[in-house]
């Protein structure tokens, strides 16, 4: 099929391209003067059919990219995505349990930091810890005794007021439920603990305020004096209160059970 | 002629419709049109040699087209059509290259 035909030698050689392209020519020039008959025009619907399935069949290819493939190329493509797909699967549960596994860490970080603050307070508050920092030193000396249990509740209530954190008066650690009073023979007692002239209070908060308040006139210091007694005021950068409180478990007080949860 | 009309009247007519090739039809007709380009060509090849027929080349088309959807039915049903196909296109290529060999040959002596 490969070879010319060999219908039509031509006049001269066959090497010489000009005179054996001449029949080929004329042949074409004679295909553009068409003579109609049957046979053309059945060919012709047949041309026109392939042209017809030619633009549908490149349109198809064009549009389609999974139709024209075959079925073990489809099995093939099926498969990959579906190991591509487990992979992700695994993927993603992995990493949703690092998630669930650092937010928990996180959580538990967090609230342990929060829940020893909240120790740490309500300690200081009771006066189950030494605490220590700032504040002010007061050493009242009172030779004649003649210091009242209100003195002493004014002497707690202005250090509060101006912001003391942690009280010792004398050996004891004035807290929450610290009360004043005298013994039988006269003598003032905190918390059922005498105190003896002279003695030492400590108070922790901001110093120059608590000192600012020693300091107002017809306050602590003055009725102090008054009675001839004498208070010697003295801030201090890192006091120390070593006085505990030991705490009573409560017999009657329960806490109301939470309403949330 | 009047083929050639046709073809481009084919081409035409399939981009101003924008057919959708039925589903049923997909597997055969890539390789009934490289069959029907073949036939087309050695028809050009013919009518240069001087030899045209317009009932050889009906007949050939046909013959081309029903061999080449027979071949690709036959290797889809024996699991091989993919391979099959593949050596239809080969052939049916060889045969359009050696055509058109001859056509140029013809034309432009070389």
């Amino acid at each position: 099929m490969g070879s010319p035909s060999g219908a039509d030698p031509g006049p001269g050689p066959a090497d010489d391209p000009s005179t054996s392209q001449a029949p080929a020519r004329r042949r074409l020039r004679e295909l553009g003067h068409p003579r109609l008959s049957q046979g053309q025009l059945v060919a012709a619907t047949l041309t026109l059919l392939l042209g017809f399935a030619l633009v549908a069949q490149v349109r198809t290819t064009q549009a389609g990219d999974l139709e024209d493939l075959g079925e073990s190329d489809l099995i093939a493509l099926l498969d990959d995505v579906t190991s591509r797909g487990d992979e992700l699967q695994e993927e993603i549960a992995q990493l949703e349990a690092d998630q669930r596994r650092l937010e928990g860490a996180q959580g538990d970080v967090v609230a342990a930091e929060a829940a020893q603050e909240r120790l740490d307070s309500y300690r200081v508050l009771a006066g189950t810890v030494p605490v220590q920092g700032p504040g002010v030193t007061l050493l009242v000396s009172d030779p004649g005794r003649t210091m009242t249990p209100i003195m002493m509740v004014d002497l707690i209530q202005e250090l509060r007021d101006a912001g003391a954190e942690a009280i010792q008066i004398g050996s004891v650690r004035v807290v929450a439920s610290s009360w004043v009073g005298t013994s039988s023979d006269n003598v003032l007692m905190v918390d059922g603990i005498a105190i003896t002239s002279p003695y030492r209070a400590v108070a922790i908060g901001d110093a120059q305020t608590l000192a600012g308040a020693m300091a107002i006139p017809g306050g602590f210091s003055d009725s102090v004096r008054r009675v001839d007694g004498t208070v010697d005021v003295s801030e201090g950068e890192e006091l120390t209160i070593d006085a505990l409180h030991e705490p009573t478990e409560p017999d009657y007080a329960r806490p109301v059970p939470s309403e949330e949860s | 002629m009047i083929p050639v009309l046709g073809l481009v009247a084919g081409v035409v007519a399939g981009l101003l419709l924008q057919p959708t090739v039925p589903v049923w039809l997909e597997p055969y007709l890539p390789i009934a049109v490289i069959a029907a380009l073949d036939a087309v060509f050695g028809g050009v090849r013919a009518a240069l040699d001087g030899i045209f027929n317009d009932r050889v080349f009906v007949i050939s088309f046909l013959s081309n087209v029903v061999v080449a959807a027979l071949i690709v039915f036959l290797g889809n049903q024996l699991g091989v059509g993919g391979q099959l196909s593949t050596g239809v296109v080969v052939v049916l290529g060889l045969r359009i290259f050696s055509n058109v060999a001859a056509i140029r040959r013809h034309l432009l002596g070389a």
